[in-house]
């Protein structure tokens, strides 16, 4: 263990240490292969805990950011939803459902000349909120919606 | 082994706009079959978008995403005449791989 990360692990608390020793663990085999699937990300089930295992600190609420989609799903299985960021240096633009089993259901990575606007089907279990979480400037940004659903998408 | 996917790319303005629809379960894992036996999960992880060899796009994907998912984003940079190039990798290493020219 290189020097400089007792440093850190000696000055911090115990579970800021676990945070930190998570997201630096993660962070390193996901920028050198951007293909690794983030199977820590995905089975995360709050929006903060999704964005530790991303690597970002908790995130601020946007009005740039715009979520829509129905206010009411018939059909949890299929739900679309469009996402656009007017946060300038956009770099990937998520989407979670709350009360899903597992937060996080995709995201993209959004490379530059690519327009930071995303629409997709998901599936929610339930009413719940919806989450989209931008990375901007490489802060975590989000803006959350409520949709009602009258037929699971999760469960049999 | 999966059916193709349907891809159309067009141009809106200076941009190209591209839909996919793929072909995949995208079964959850939370699932039980008439007998209660779980069904075992079955998902596109990686999807990634690339135009004359620049990636436009990538992401992951969770089991939360709809079967046979549909996904629309624009880029710019493509021309008529390109081609675009989306593929997947599921949880089982299943691969496919689709283009389409811009129109």
């Amino acid at each position: 263990m290189d020097r400089g990360r007792r440093s850190v692990l000696t000055g911090t608390g115990g579970a800021a240490v676990l945070g930190l020793a998570f997201a630096a663990g993660l962070l390193r085999p996901g920028s050198a292969r951007a293909e690794a699937w983030n199977k820590a990300a995905f089975e995360t089930r709050s929006l903060n805990d999704a964005v530790k295992a991303l690597g970002g600190a908790p995130p601020t609420q946007s009005a740039e950011i715009t979520l829509s989609s129905p206010d009411i799903a018939e059909n949890g299985a299929v739900v679309p939803f469009t996402i656009t960021s007017k946060l300038p240096k956009t770099e990937s633009i998520a989407l979670l459902v709350e009360k899903n089993p597992n937060i996080l259901a995709a995201n993209f990575q959004i490379p530059e000349g690519t327009e930071p606007w995303i629409n997709t089907r998901i599936k929610m279990g339930q009413t719940s909120n919806v989450y989209a979480l931008v990375k901007a400037d490489g802060k975590y940004y989000y803006a959350s919606k409520e949709v009602k659903v009258t037929l699971g998408g999760c469960g049999g | 082994m999966s059916d193709p996917m349907k891809i159309r790319a067009t141009m809106v303005g200076d941009k190209v706009e591209v839909k996919v629809l793929m072909s995949h379960e995208m079964e959850t894992g939370q699932r039980k079959d008439a007998k209660g036996a779980t069904i075992p999960a079955w998902f596109i992880q990686n999807v990634s978008a690339t135009c004359n060899g620049k990636t436009v796009l990538s992401a992951q994907w969770g089991p939360a995403v709809s079967k046979n998912p549909f996904l629309s984003f624009r880029f710019s940079g493509g021309k008529p005449g390109d081609k675009v190039v989306i593929a997947w990798t599921d949880n089982h290493e299943d691969k496919r791989t689709d283009e389409v020219t811009i129109a």
